[in-house]
Formats: C-alpha cells, sequence, structure tokens
C-alpha cells in the first residue's frame, strides 16, 4: 500500500520535503514505517528514535496497523510554549 | 476558546473569555519570547505546528483538566510564525471557584502543552544563525 507522511520541523529539514510517500506491505504497523523510513534515510535514524508517529491527529502506538486512508505524521520531540 | 493562530495574542480577550459569576478566581498565563536563554541571544521565535492536530490535542488537554478541577471556563491560544521578545506565544487562562485549582489548573496545562501539543519553535540568534530548540520527545 501506498502512504503519504507528513514530515514537520526538524525532520522537515532533514527530508528536504514535508511530505514523503512510502510504499508499505498491507498490514504494515508504525514499527515498519520506522523500519522503512531509516532504510530509505540512514542518516535520519536517530532523530526517528526521537519521534513520535501521529494518525488521524493522534499519537499512535508502535503496533499500530496503517492502512491508506490513514493521515500519518512523524512528530519530532515538541518544543511548543 | 481554543485557538492555533497567526495573530498577535489579545491577553484582555483571553482573560475576558474565561470572565463568569461562578468563579471567583481568574489565572491568566502568557507565555513570552525571553532575550536571553543560558546567557545565549535570542532575536525572535519562530514557531510552526501540525494545526489540525494541535487543535485536537488543546481541546483534550482542556477536556482532562476540566475533569481534574472544577474549572468553569478554560482557554489555551498559541501563535504560530514569528513572535517577537516579549510577545506572548501562548496563554492560558482558566477561572474556577476557589484560587488554587486555578493555578493548579492552568500550571499543569501549560506543563502538559510543551510536552504533547505538536508545535515547534526556532531560535533567532543575533549573527543569523538559526535551529530548532531541543524539545520534549512525546511518549
Amino acid at each position: 500500500m501506498n502512504i503519504e507522511l507528513l514530515l514537520f520541523a526538524s525532520a522537515k529539514d532533514l527530508f528536504g520535503e514535508s511530505q514523503i510517500p512510502l510504499k508499505l506491505p498491507t498490514g504494515a504497523t508504525i514499527a515498519d514505517l520506522k523500519s522503512a523510513l531509516i532504510k530509505r534515510q540512514p542518516e535520519a535514524a536517530s532523530l526517528i528514535g526521537r519521534c513520535a508517529f501521529s494518525v488521524d491527529q493522534q499519537y499512535a502506538t508502535d503496533d499500530m496497523e496503517l492502512n491508506p486512508n490513514h493521515e500519518i505524521a512523524m512528530i519530532p520531540p515538541v518544543s511548543g510554549g | 476558546m481554543i485557538e492555533f493562530t497567526k495573530s498577535p495574542i489579545d491577553s484582555n480577550a483571553v482573560l475576558a473569555s474565561v470572565s463568569t459569576p461562578d468563579a471567583g478566581a481568574n489565572v491568566l498565563f502568557l507565555g513570552t519570547t525571553r532575550q536571553f536563554t543560558k546567557g545565549q541571544e535570542t532575536v525572535q521565535l519562530d514557531y510552526e505546528g501540525y494545526e489540525s492536530m494541535v487543535l485536537k490535542e488543546l481541546k483534550t488537554i482542556r477536556d482532562t483538566a476540566m475533569e481534574r478541577w472544577p474549572i468553569q471556563k478554560c482557554s489555551i491560544v498559541h501563535r504560530f510564525g514569528t513572535v517577537a521578545l516579549a510577545e506572548a506565544s501562548v496563554a492560558v487562562a482558566v477561572s474556577t471557584p476557589h484560587r488554587a485549582d486555578s493555578f493548579a489548573a492552568a500550571e499543569w496545562i501549560l506543563e502538559t502543552l510543551k510536552q504533547r501539543a505538536p508545535i515547534w519553535k526556532r531560535d533567532l540568534r543575533p549573527d543569523g544563525y538559526t535551529e530548532w530548540v531541543e524539545g520534549n520527545p512525546v511518549t
């Protein structure tokens, strides 16, 4: 399945885009998404390790199964306030 | 009032939004751009956020606070874009019957926002160098 991953702040800078397409096997989870990202951009591994991920604007756990209709985002350490 | 806005924060309007005869305590917190942090000078801060999720998270934070404290009204406003020195980037206002709850709730709301709201700030230095402020990983 094809998904679009939304990127913000330092993640957007590192990947050079605010949204990247990824091809994942059907039934892939957030954990699989992280592995695919690290494979694509090995130098992002450290940042990915410190990021949270959201599905449909809610924080998601590593075992959450994804589908192509989900809005998925990578959330670097937050610094609001 | 829950807002994520590019406009300067009207603190009087935020405070007025929690006014009610049921409250005897009204607390307003403003977070403002500080010029020096550990000796390092800041010229301005630039905020970015995942807008739709910011609004959801702020509503969740407000709803959770309203379950924990006897809050009459609660408003949370955060800015995005450039925030100049001494200007407010965030406002939290809470009204409760008695003051201890307003102080406690406002502090908890701000701390939780800083831990969970998908917002990021970039620090601009006098020499033009700019970098994302090291944030809190969301767990």
